[in-house]
């Protein structure tokens, strides 16, 4: 039998105050009895002085006490976080933690003077944690030591950076020519190009723009420039409109595989989480709504309020375009649960296959449908070889998303001297439409050339129709059917063949053993060292095994 | 007998123990519900870039939710934005937009349009522009643009380049901020990140300095567009520690302190000081003194330094300018914690451009803002201008010298005009702009008084310039006037009008 001390505070009598915590043990059973005995918390206190005051207080503050308890036992770690609105707190907070703890108890030890080295915020700590991953490392690999046909033929070769080469002569044969006066302008005006301009980019340039996308998706849709803003970059695009669309902790369905750089863009400043929606090779991964629809209500139930869906089209690594009723079901979706669509088109005008590219500014031009939802990205880095130019494009046709990107745009705004010159450039008409029509045949030459090559060493790919890049099956390689097995081959590439390319882990693939090869950085010489170099890596998986 | 219990007829009755003890608590319980209910309910209504966006976002949810159930096709209300881009995209309230705004619809133009606004309110300096003109028709041939294939050519435009700036950029920079700082101090390139304008350098210090939710102090009267910069996207609050002219608004550290503790109080962390030196508004600059006793607050308090020395180069007076670069390099200081904003649009006048940097000494924050600037990387083409503008060394002499001259000539002008009109300014001897006292002109001495000010030179007199409000300066009747938009035949026009509202100010008394 064992008592609380709470139960011990119950009295048979109040006049025996001193003796009761003694006596109580015997006297409780009999208490029950008696009509007299009246069985409250506290009794004695209640019977002895305090009366009616202490004793609604006391239950009431131990019950206070136990809340506040509860409270900061379960909020504990929770709330240590303040940058982290997003569920992707829990390492967040780890971060945190540990960082504000420390800082407080130095500075009670030492109030003045060396305070110890000055901390950062924790999502600078988060920063630099990441990028890990192979994507990233292959590319900084390669930096240290790039192939060069002549200079460095045991370099590796870039085959993991989704970049045109193919077409550089045309834009450096135009530049030469008239470059300069395109910068400076005719009447060499230097108030043209040095004072201050909207940020969100020069009318003329958002004009030449929409001329060039409408070039590159063919003329079957206009856009319309006031529509338009333009940022340092398609990052840059991605990220202000992720800004715009969720606040941090809420989340973007991504179907994969995805572009790898999609994890730093989205995840980084805004804080929005990527729910990554599997596609399967037996699709030829082309997504699902039923899969849409399932990572929807999973998040859903897991509290995590979805606010878009983010595609590439054409797919960036697969290379696969969209057909129409995709897309069709993709807006009816959007429409049905209320969230946005973020198109990311920029390979729009690089597709080298037979299979039309289909816009989405096209069918909600055609379909009367809810335009409001539907926000694309766009840049000239891949379709004009202009990666370098650092110019993206946001075209939404909700005027608050507009409203508010043309704001945010001071963060990323183009530098003027560019967009003169990409003005004169993009209104050359001769010039752009040479360009597209040389750059898609030299992408369509090299891409048949790359996939025989893979395929008389027996590796499949998919079959694509746009980007720079081939979506390659080499799961016959790899020695265990895993992660660990296609990083373990991507290492012997990167380390033995010399060779840089995407693993689609890095890509959140969810099949292992699949591989992008970005062709449009090689030239038709290098493509026979590139199958030497894979050939040479194959044999020794495949001796092993 | 009788106990004096509440509840007592419960407790006698039946419940007994548990009753007598549960309900109390239970009411309790409900009434802390309640004040907490009536605690929070208006905060999801505030700008909501909120560290709490849940409760905002949790409180729509139900009403998505039965939409969709009730028309699972087709037609269910508007997509809605974030709620940070809802707050973002509120039209400009600040006089400071707004009267850039009205500039824009009527712009003053000696010869065309001399009815026009003047524009007093942008801190642009179009004194010097000839000589980037001449510069760049003689070099722009052999500069950025050859057909000669080498490493300048195509491949060092078009192709992918580091975002956080050309290696070639950043010597090219270190060289030139140390040429307008002073001979002595010098600049390592690989302590410097290139952006796309000084305004993503503070945003991405930001970013790394401090978490959403806490707290940076800021000297008043700051640059009106930090509220922007600094806390838009990355949640960080910034806390105004009021300057007095009296001290000829120089920030005290009594006062930085009192902020401090009081952030403390309310339960806010501050990460960090903001300091425009040389100060935007007001013009002057920090001393020495001031300097050291920022870092010894900055180091007891274990907080960060970000000195915004983006009009380094553009002084014009006698005084000299020290950068907090050169107060870390020469002592031991623990460098860490000082950071530098730097950009190329004022002192070379060419905000087009958009090219600011940051230069810390953190090596944390150096390799964070670096992949940070993804998001605003300069153009190859500009960056590789810029290398063979800035590494162009008389050039360079020769345009610091003469830009710190043509201020100067306007300056003194301008100054002159303010005196005859009676009107007070604060000496400076730095910056594109001139802090003047107005409150001899404002009929009470209030915020009020000095919108209807700043109204009256708009409207009446056509000119625009940035009330002390904008930048949150406690006391009110200051005017900031930039200076260098305007040429030497300029100025007698402003100081007429001026003098016109000044003339109608003073009438009715």
């Amino acid at each position: 039998m064992t008592r609380t001390p709470f139960f011990r505070a119950r009295l048979p009598d109040p006049d025996e105050d001193s003796r009761a915590a003694v006596t109580t043990s015997s006297g409780a059973g009999g208490g029950w009895g008696t009509a007299m005995r009246v069985i409250v918390p506290l009794q004695g206190v209640v019977q002895g002085r305090g009366g009616l005051v202490l004793g609604s207080l006391i239950p009431c503050a131990l019950c206070y006490f136990l809340q506040l308890y509860l409270k900061r036992h379960r909020s504990g770690p929770a709330r240590t976080p303040p940058p982290s609105p997003s569920s992707s707190a829990d390492h967040l907070s780890e971060v945190t933690g540990a960082v504000l703890q420390r800082s407080s108890s130095r500075a009670h030890l030492s109030p003045r003077g060396s305070g110890g080295p000055a901390h950062v915020s924790s999502r600078a700590a988060l920063i630099l944690r990441g990028g890990d991953s192979p994507y990233f490392v292959g590319l900084k690999r390669v930096e240290e030591d790039p192939y060069d046909a002549v200079a460095n033929p045991n370099g590796i070769i870039q085959l993991g950076l989704a970049e045109n080469k193919l077409c550089l002569d045309l834009v450096c044969e135009w530049l030469v020519a008239n470059g300069n006066k395109a910068m400076l302008g005719d009447e060499a005006s230097i108030s043209r190009i040095a004072t201050y301009k909207p940020l969100d980019g020069l009318m003329e340039l958002k004009m030449a723009v929409t001329d060039f996308m409408s070039q590159a998706t063919e003329r079957s849709v206009s856009f319309d420039p006031s529509q338009i803003v333009l940022t340092t970059g398609s990052t840059a695009a991605i990220e202000t409109l992720s800004f715009c669309i969720a606040d941090g902790g809420n989340a973007f369905l991504v179907p994969t595989p995805y572009y790898p750089g999609f994890d730093r863009d989205i995840k980084w400043q805004s804080g929005v989480e990527i729910i990554p929606v599997p596609c399967r090779s037996s699709d030829n991964f082309a997504l699902s709504i039923n899969a849409l629809d399932r990572a929807f209500y999973q998040a859903k139930k897991r509290g995590v309020k979805v606010r878009g869906i983010i595609i590439s089209n054409p797919s960036n690594p697969v290379g696969t375009v969209l057909s129409r009723e995709t897309l069709y079901s993709l807006i009816d979706f959007v429409t049905e649960k209320n969230i946005h669509l973020i198109c990311n088109e920029i390979f729009a005008g690089s597709t080298q296959g037979a299979e039309e590219f289909v816009s989405v500014a096209e069918i909600v031009d055609s379909e009367d449908c809810d335009r409001t939802r539907v926000h694309i990205v766009y840049g000239l880095s891949k379709d004009l070889c202009l990666t370098g130019f650092n110019v993206g494009v946001i075209y939404s046709l909700n005027e608050n998303v507009v409203a508010a990107a043309k704001k945010l745009s001071r963060f990323s705004s183009v530098s003027t001297p560019t967009q003169r010159l990409l003005i004169s450039m993009l209104s050359d008409a001769r010039f752009t439409q040479n360009f597209i029509r040389v750059n898609r045949e030299r992408l369509r030459k090299m891409y048949v050339e790359f996939l025989a090559g893979l395929k008389k060493l027996g590796i499949e790919c998919t079959k694509g129709n746009g980007g720079f890049s081939c979506w390659a099956d080499m799961s016959g390689l790899i020695r265990s059917y895993n992660e660990k097995g296609e990083i373990e081959l991507w290492d012997k590439l990167l380390n033995m063949g010399k060779i840089n390319v995407t693993p689609g882990s890095s890509c959140q693939c969810i099949e292992p053993g699949w591989f992008r090869f970005c062709f449009a950085t090689l030239s038709e010489n290098d493509v026979p060292v590139v199958m030497e170099r894979i050939r040479n890596v194959s044999e020794t998986c495949k001796s092993r095994s | 007998m009788r106990l004096i219990v509440p509840l007592q007829g419960v407790v006698q009755g039946r419940g007994g123990l548990l009753m007598g003890s549960l309900i109390p608590c239970a009411l309790f319980y409900f009434l802390q519900l309640y004040l907490k209910k009536r605690h929070r309910s208006p905060k999801p209504r505030s700008p909501s870039v909120s560290p709490s966006p849940s409760s905002s976002n949790l409180a729509e949810l139900p009403r998505s939710a039965s939409r969709s159930n009730l028309s699972s096709r087709g037609s269910i209300g508007p997509a809605r934005t974030s709620n940070r881009a809802t707050s973002i995209a509120k039209p400009n309230t600040s006089p400071y937009y707004v009267g850039l705004d009205r500039v824009l619809e009527d712009p003053y133009d000696r010869v065309h349009y001399p009815d026009g606004i003047i524009q007093l309110g942008l801190s642009e300096n179009r004194l010097c522009l000839d000589l980037i003109d001449e510069w760049m028709s003689e070099n722009l041939n052999n500069s950025v643009i050859r057909g000669d294939g080498g490493d300048l050519g195509i491949a060092g435009l078009a192709t992918y380049q580091p975002s956080d700036g050309l290696v070639e950029l950043k010597v090219a920079m270190a060289s030139f901020m140390s040429k307008v700082v002073s001979k002595e101090v010098s600049f390592n390139p690989s302590q410097i990140v290139i952006t796309s304008g000084a305004t993503p350098a503070i945003e991405i210090l930001c970013f790394c300095l401090a978490d959403q939710g806490n707290a940076i102090l800021v000297p008043t009267p700051y640059y009106p567009g930090f509220d922007r910069d600094m806390t838009w996207r990355t949640g960080v609050e910034l806390i105004p520690v009021h300057c007095r002219s009296t001290d000829n608004f120089i920030p005290s550290i009594t006062a930085l302190d009192q902020a401090f503790n009081q952030a403390k109080k309310r339960g806010l962390r501050v990460r960090g000081i903001l300091i425009s030196n040389p100060s935007n508004p007001v013009g002057n600059m920090l001393p020495r003194e001031t300097l050291y006793s920022l870092l010894d607050f900055a180091r007891e308090k274990n907080i960060h330094i970000l000195s915004d020395e983006i009009f380094a180069g553009s002084t014009h007076g006698n005084e000299e300018f020290v950068s907090m670069a050169e107060i870390v390099g020469e002592e031991e200081f623990d460098k860490d914690r000082v950071h530098i904003i730097y950009g190329l649009s004022k002192d070379l006048s060419i905000p087009g451009f958009r090219v600011g940097c940051i230069y810390s000494f953190n090596e944390t924050v150096l390799a964070s803002s670096k992949r940070m600037a993804r998001f605003s990387p300069v153009s190859a083409l500009t960056q590789r201008l810029l290398v063979s503008l800035l590494l162009d060394t008389r050039f360079i002499t020769k345009y610091l010298e003469t830009n710190r001259r043509r201020i100067r000539q306007v300056y003194d002008l301008f100054v002159a005009g303010l005196k005859e009109l009676g009107v007070k300014w604060t000496e400076g001897g730095a910056g594109l702009f001139c802090w003047v006292d107005m409150s001899g002109l404002i009929r009470s001495y209030s915020e009020k008084a000095e919108l209807e000010l700043f109204d009256r030179l708009l409207n009446i007199a056509k000119i625009n310039a940035t009330p002390g409000s904008a930048c949150h300066c406690i006391e009110p009747g200051w005017f900031r006037c930039c200076f260098t938009t305007l040429s030497l035949e300029d100025v007698p026009v402003v100081i007429e009008r001026i003098r016109r509202v000044a003339e109608i100010c003073k009438s009715p008394r």
